[in-house]
């Protein structure tokens, strides 16, 4: 890595190359939490839960990821169809207020990984093993485009689940009928559809991967576990899915430039701003309300937050 | 399945799920030792009672009479904690600033409080009616940035004189509010009180207050039959609320801690949907519902004290108790078309 | 299980029982649809028509009771068993997803791979095929209402569907489109298919179909062959009572100018159409009618004559009082969970200040309830839990509690049965004959026509006045001169 204080003067692109390799990285929980709360706000239901399903899924990661990370992201996973399970349980089919229950699933979490975490006896100390960067040959050294290619597993996934969601979403009869299951519950249920089998599967998806979005926030970020690190990531994930105008694209470019944001917070040092670490902290957020302002004004899927009729 | 049997099951389920919790959290698996340090924290002592969940039930309680209009209006205000941390940093710079002010110091703090308050939920308001940003996402947002803003003002310009501490300077002693007795209970037990009995009357008793509950009720029908301008109203709740939060904020430097400093809110703002939710959005009942919510995190702390357990348990059995009274009928009605719409006839 | 006979019907339901809470919706009924033919259900709102026809398609389940198609029977009603037996159904309020493609819509409920080249090129060929003619690549909620309503026969016959119902399908067409889809039906019909025409139009029934089954409060009370079926026995079988004859009111000639407009232009909902450059007056003592379709522009012009839109240009005088009766009274009238006494304080709730005075307010629902005749335990019941046709005696009684100037009125029949709906046109007309000016747009021309002196056709924003005569009006409606 090239010293910065070196090239700073000449502005060198390669300055940001450690930057870019941050944003990437800490962009790709974002976009794994994104992604699947996009799917599950296209069947009509928000989850304000999510941000407990990614701390649920990062203490899982920390419980279990000693192990090995394999056993630390299966338990993430399986933490967040935990949560999930409950939104499900309380919204989709008891049929009570989706941001009440979300909210209530938030705060859950919360107390519980809180109270798990304080209680451990080695009073979480334990630092997990973090997921190395999988390095791909020669594309590596591109100047700046090169820390693309130099990610944990997680960020890859992250990017092909991005196609990969797209074509379930608008080329199988399965997408389709998510699709409108979130537009017009009517036209869903003369068609056949069941609606909440539909929504039950898009809550269980987007659970899951903020659950896997929490492991790699201890996995292949932090490699420790600390009370509320999840830090507002479920609420920008939902502000993401607002800004992409619920759509795959849009929803990817939204992670990358928050992603950016947030990673601003371990480079202030580097890039020699002269901003204090706490107002750093703050343009994250900033930026998303500032965002939301300028670009907000999408049409959400018609049926977001509405309850089932009958 | 008969209603009874179930609510009967969702019941007991909720309280053998938070027993089974405190049991595994137990040091020693001793659950009747994590009780009675739970009795004893919140109302085994007269202290206890007095000095600990009464004084926690203030901020609470006028969170929660906020959240009761806020959510009665349609308008999902999660960003109480960030209200209540601006309403915090008004009082503290009041009360370091402006000593001059003599006896009207600590009312000059608590107006500044509930002013900054209710501008910070008037971001949140300008988003939603300008922009149709989802107030869901907008005000927890900012409650990221309040807490950052804090911090930074802790370290830098607010910061106590000798520099090391994150905290600011006591404030001074005419913008503290008496206390009563020799207790920590303090005169913001009276406005609370006041603040739940005025928000009441204000939700039943005048126009104003049933166009909120109309707005929440049927943005349609309140617009296209009442001639009722959604938009305002549902502002004007959203801030009014703030303004509650920030007097909450205001209230606990002016009242209890005297200074400014990093975590001041353990978690107010959320706290408070638990008791606007448990009583039903009625301000009254929020009185009863603050204490008891008080009690419960009084007594975590006790059993965090005395017991080993982890106090932050509190915040997933307040959950639980939000799933709970839910599933019995209480809440709100909320669809993204509501929160983002202007309401188009 | 049973051989299938060559005369079996296309369609057999037989005693039919079906309770919602209290009500028996339907009480052993039995409906039978020979096949290549069109039959008519005839009956007047909450009959049961609907509510049948939904338990053949599926989407409700019966207490008790068969349904056969072809003469096989469903053994567990669902929309899928239905669809694949050769049902289709075209809803009353159109059931498409309008965020998605006119193939999407078609494809709904498939499995598997979903290809949008191949469904496209399915949907142009049934298009052609059936004569329907619909533009594939547009969103279906960009349609007209007439492209979507053939959207929807498309998506039932994308099933292969042998028997067709089609629920209420001229309350949303103009006359001309209404004959349109008639002579479609009939060369359906003539081709082998099957189709139940669930209406409460008399005439068109006679029309169209070959045979006609009359419900009635869910029972049939009339059931045979259309030609030898009289408009009198039909009337007969159809109104419990005989239908109520309007009360005879003297409505002095039209006065003094309360509306006036000149010029306007008024923009449209969210998508929707707007009104440009309408000049019109309105008059004490005059019923103007209001004749569209949906998505000409009717929408923006009430609302600005209701005061409850801004108009952009031009100018528009409007009287101090006016009152509107608007079109969904579940969405924009009534606070179901809010008391009758809540709900008549709603009403001018905008301007109100200061403390409500609960007990005066009280009071006067309880004289309105009196003097309106709405069935209600009392005056602190929830409103959602009234009739419809109370909630509309509700609706129109507190906003003619006191006299008004103008009275704008939308749909203001809709799902009403007959009583209730003499109920509002009485109301309209006393409102006239005490001197305001009514306005009223209603979806089913023969109302507009029945009540009102004067006319006002909206067609792509523009507004006219037509003379007072159904073909010149249905014409109109269309854009032709």
């Amino acid at each position: 890595m090239v010293g910065p204080t070196q090239h700073r003067d000449r502005g060198d692109m390669t300055d940001m190359a450690p930057f870019f390799e941050a944003a990437v990285r800490t962009a790709a929980p974002l976009l794994l939490a994104a992604v699947g709360e996009s799917v599950a706000e296209r069947a009509g239901v928000i989850n304000i839960g999510l941000e407990g399903c990614i701390l649920a899924g990062a203490y899982a990661a920390f419980a279990f990821g000693v192990a090995s990370p394999v056993a630390g992201y299966s338990a993430a996973i399986v933490a967040g169809l935990a949560v999930g399970a409950l939104l499900v349980a309380f919204a989709v089919v008891r049929r009570h207020d989706q941001v009440i229950v979300g909210t209530a699933l938030t705060m859950l979490c919360l107390g519980v990984t809180g109270a798990l975490f304080r209680s451990r006896p080695d009073h979480g100390s334990v630092l997990v093993a973090m997921e190395p960067a999988v390095r791909v040959p020669v594309l590596t050294d591109i100047p700046m485009l090169g820390a693309l290619f130099s990610q944990p597993i997680t960020t890859y996934f992250a990017l092909a689940l991005l196609p990969a969601v797209w074509w379930w979403l608008h080329r199988t009869h399965a997408g389709v009928a998510l699709r409108a299951v979130g537009d017009s519950h009517e036209a869903a249920r003369a068609a056949g559809v069941r609606i909440a089998l539909v929504q039950s599967g898009a809550v269980l998806f987007g659970a899951a991967l903020g659950g896997l979005a929490g492991g790699a926030l201890v996995l292949a970020q932090a490699g420790s576990f600390a009370e509320g690190m999840s830090a507002g990531r479920g609420f920008l994930a939902i502000a993401i899915v607002a800004l992409g105008r619920w759509r795959v694209g849009g929803v990817a470019a939204a992670s990358i430039v928050f992603g950016a944001a947030m990673a601003l917070q371990y480079v202030v040092q580097s890039l020699g701003w002269g901003l204090r670490y706490e107002l750093v902290l703050m343009i994250p957020y900033m930026a998303t309300l500032a965002a939301l302002g300028l670009f907000g004004r999408g049409t959400a899927p018609a049926m977001l937050g509405r309850r089932l009729a009958e | 399945m008969h209603r009874p049997i179930m609510r009967a099951v969702g019941v007991a389920t909720s309280i053998v799920a938070i027993l089974g919790t405190l049991f595994v959290l137990s040091p020693n698996g001793d659950l009747g030792a994590v009780l009675s340090a739970f009795w004893r924290g919140s109302f085994g002592t007269w202290s206890a009672l007095v000095s600990g969940t009464l004084v926690r039930a203030v901020p609470l309680a006028i969170l929660g009479a906020g959240l009761s209009v806020a959510f009665r209006a349609g308008v999902f205000n999660i960003g109480g904690e960030g209200q209540l941390l601006l309403g915090a940093i008004a009082a503290s710079i009041v009360g370091l600033e402006f000593a001059w002010l003599g006896n009207m110091g600590s009312v000059a703090a608590l107006a500044a409080s509930a002013i900054a308050g209710a501008a910070w939920a008037g971001v949140a308001a300008v988003l939603r009616r300008r922009f149709g940003v989802l107030e869901v996402i907008s005000t927890i947002l900012l409650n990221f940035v309040a807490a950052n803003l804090v911090s930074y003002l802790v370290r830098g310009p607010l910061q106590e004189p000798s520099g090391v501490y994150p905290q600011s300077d006591l404030i001074s002693a005419s913008a503290r509010l008496a206390r009563l007795g020799s207790s920590r209970l303090h005169l913001g037990v009276f406005i609370a009180v006041a603040v739940c009995g005025a928000t009441w009357w204000f939700l039943s008793r005048t126009a104003a207050g049933f166009r909120i509950r109309a707005v929440g009720a049927s943005p349609s029908a309140a617009a296209v039959t009442g001639g009722v301008d959604v938009p305002a109203v549902t502002a004007g709740a959203l801030m009014a609320s703030g303004a509650l939060a920030g007097l909450a904020g205001g209230i606990e430097v002016s009242g209890v801690t005297y200074a400014l400093y990093e975590n001041l809110s353990p978690g107010y703002g959320f706290s408070a949907i638990a008791v606007a939710i448990l009583a039903r959005n009625n301000p009254l009942g929020v009185l009863g519902t603050a204490i008891l919510f008080a009690a419960l995190e009084t007594g975590a702390l006790g059993m965090q004290r005395d017991a080993g357990v982890p106090s932050v348990v509190a915040t997933a059995i307040e959950a639980v108790v939000i799933l709970a009274a839910i599933s019995f009928g209480a809440g709100m009605q909320w669809s993204a078309r509501r929160s983002t719409a202007i309401v188009a006839t | 299980m049973t051989t299938e006979r060559p005369t079996a019907a296309a369609l057999e339901l037989r005693g039919i029982h079906r309770r919602f809470g209290d009500v028996l919706a339907l009480d052993g009924v039995d409906f039978r649809v020979a096949s290549g033919s069109v039959h008519a259900l005839l009956g007047e709102n909450g009959a049961g028509k609907s509510t049948l026809m939904r338990v053949a398609f599926g989407l409700l389940r019966a207490d008790s009771g068969t349904v056969s198609v072809a003469g096989r029977q469903l053994t567990s009603p669902s929309v899928r068993s239905a669809s694949r037996a050769g049902l289709g159904m075209v809803h009353q309020h159109l059931s498409l997803s309008p965020g998605l493609d006119a193939a999407e819509n078609i494809s709904l409920g498939g499995r598997g791979v979903y290809r949008p080249g191949p469904a496209a090129e399915r949907l142009r060929s049934l298009a052609q095929q059936s004569g329907l003619d619909v533009p594939v690549d547009a969103k279906a909620g960009d349609l007209s209402i007439v492209q979507q309503q053939r959207l929807e026969i498309l998506k039932a016959l994308a099933r292969d569907a042998t028997v067709l119902i089609l629920d209420e399908p001229t309350a949303v067409l103009a006359p001309p489109e209404s004959a349109e889809l008639m002579a479609w039906i009939r060369s359906f019909a003539g081709s082998g298919g099957s189709v139940v025409l669930v209406t409460h139009k008399l005439r068109e029934a006679l029309a169209v179909a070959d045979s006609i089954t009359v419900l009635r409060r869910g029972q049939v009370t009339y059931t045979g062959p259309a030609n030898e079926s009289t408009e009198a026995r039909l009337t007969r079988a159809i109104f419990p009572d005989g239908e109520p004859l309007p009360v005879a009111l003297v409505i002095a000639p039209p006065s003094d100018v309360v509306v006036s407009a000149r010029s306007i232009s008024v923009r449209g909902d969210r998508g929707g159409v707007p009104v440009h450059s309408a000049s019109f007056d309105v008059r004490r003592h005059e019923i103007v009618g209001v004749a569209a379709v949906e998505g000409s522009g009717h929408r923006a012009l009430l609302a600005a004559l209701a005061s409850l839109r801004r108009i952009s240009i031009g100018e528009l005088q409007l009287p101090a009082r006016i009152a509107f009766v608007p079109a969904d009274r579940q969405r924009d009238a009534l606070i179901g969970e809010f008391s009758i006494v809540e709900n008549v304080a709603l009403f001018g709730l905008g301007a109100a200040v200061g403390r409500m005075n609960w007990g005066a307010i009280a009071e006067r629902a309880r004289k309105l309830i009196e003097r309106f005749s709405i069935a209600a335990a009392s005056e602190t019941v929830a409103a959602g839990t009234l009739s419809g046709g109370n909630q509309q005696r509700l609706v129109v009684a507190r906003a003619l509690e006191r006299p008004v100037d103008l009275v704008v009125a939308d749909n203001p029949t809709r799902g009403l049965d007959v009583q209730a709906s003499a109920f509002v046109h009485d109301q309209l007309r006393r409102a006239a004959a005490g001197g305001a000016a009514v306005v009223l747009h209603s979806s089913d021309l023969d109302e507009v026509l029945a009540l009102a002196t004067r006319v006002l056709v909206v067609f792509h924003g523009e507004v006219r006045e037509c003379a007072v005569d159904r073909n010149i009006i249905g014409r109109a409606m269309l854009g032709a001169a």
